[in-house]
């Protein structure tokens, strides 16, 4: 078993336990589980049996099997900075509208205390 | 009470950001121009006084807890707006850039139109001066919008706007809240809601604070911003069909229900 061999077996491994921490102390959501689970497991598989990447790459004709995983890795992380960033355009709206609900209902509650006011002094 | 047939309820809407200096001076005077109108002042994220000296001038005041840009300080007039039953809504500046005593000209076109701009040089004096990089950028946003209106607008970039009819619900619910959305981007939503709109000239006064930013970089990137805003307004999907027919079907907050 060569060196380089066991490093990658260790890095997946705590990549893997990571994400498994992360959800079990309930600090990654439900819909991001799913995939960095699957993320993790496929970076174990792939540690493991490094033919199978060199397999891949020769039948989609893809003369460095390396390329390929490069090429799927950024693939895949520009999937998910575009859904982070759909995701915080969302969340900032959502804020907004808090934000000036908050203020209409706390302009209505001043509103309503000075009313009841009045009435307690006529 | 009187005999005459009351005109839409109208509120005047004043986004202020940092503005203690002026907006005391503003609201004093909106109130002597247009003393039938409320006058609600959205303090947007305000550090300084803003929203105490506007209340001590007598408006109602908003307090947004950061801030939102003019376009989230109006969406939130608006939504006041809607919830308390007013019609309609105009906008005025704080930094009494704008003549509270042109108000009543713009609610009266309201009857006719959803929205009436008051542009900054329509006819008239033209004391308003701008070039370079930012007038073309003015013009071509006001060739653009003049078609898609279907009328002359010669002032896209106005800030003093009167919103009523079909556009006041949907303003309420979808005012875009980027840059220069709440001029461009908002126009482009109303008119594709099916909204009218109009412009009326209005005299533009020096501003009592703050400082118009003429540097050439400047409104060479804003030209490019304008440029881009249109763009994304034009291609943007909207559901505004909604907000139309609701507001008939919502009934609004009525004030003093305690009592």
């Amino acid at each position: 078993m060569s060196n380089t061999y066991l490093v990658a077996l260790v890095g997946s491994i705590l990549v893997l336990a990571g994400i498994v921490e992360l959800l079990r102390r309930r600090q990654l959501g439900e819909k991001y589980a799913v995939l960095w689970l699957v993320v993790g497991i496929l970076l174990l598989i792939f540690t493991v049996f490094p033919g199978l990447l060199t397999g891949i790459a020769s039948g989609l004709g893809v003369a460095v099997p390396t390329n390929l995983m490069f090429f799927v890795g950024i693939l895949f992380l520009v999937g998910v900075v575009l859904h982070l960033s759909w995701e915080v355009s969302r969340l900032e709206n959502e804020t907004r509208k808090l934000a000036e609900d908050q203020a209409i209902l706390r302009l209505e509650v001043e509103q309503l205390q000075r009313d009841k006011q009045e009435n307690v002094t006529d | 009470m009187s005999s005459k047939v009351p005109a839409a309820r109208a509120i005047i809407v004043v986004p202020a950001w940092n503005e203690q200096l002026t907006v005391g001076e503003t609201v004093r005077e909106i109130r002597a121009a247009t003393p039938d109108l409320p006058v609600l002042v959205v303090s947007d994220g305000s550090t300084d006084r803003t929203a105490d000296v506007a209340r001590d001038a007598g408006a109602l005041v908003l307090e947004l807890p950061f801030n939102l840009g003019v376009g989230g300080a109006m969406r939130a007039g608006f939504r006041y707006a809607v919830r308390h039953g007013y019609d309609a809504a105009v906008q005025v500046d704080a930094d009494g850039q704008h003549d509270p005593k042109e108000v009543p000209v713009l609610l009266e076109k309201l009857a006719e139109y959803d929205i009436v701009i008051g542009a900054r040089f329509s006819d008239g004096d033209d004391t308003y001066k701008v070039k370079g990089p930012r007038k073309w950028a003015m013009v071509v946003l006001s060739k653009v919008l003049s078609k898609l209106a279907k009328t002359k607008l010669t002032d896209a970039t106005s800030g003093f706007k009167a919103t009523g009819g079909r556009a006041l619900p949907v303003f309420a619910e979808h005012y875009p809240v980027e840059y220069l959305g709440d001029t461009v981007e908002s126009l482009v939503i109303a008119l594709r809601a099916g909204c009218k709109v109009t412009q009326v000239s209005a005299h533009m006064r020096p501003r009592r604070g703050g400082t118009p930013s003429h540097r050439p970089i400047k409104s060479m990137i804003y030209l490019f911003r304008a440029g881009f805003a249109l763009l994304l307004a034009l291609i943007r999907r909207y559901d505004t069909a909604a907000e139309v027919d609701q507001k008939q079907a919502r009934p609004a907050v009525k004030e003093g229900v305690t009592r």
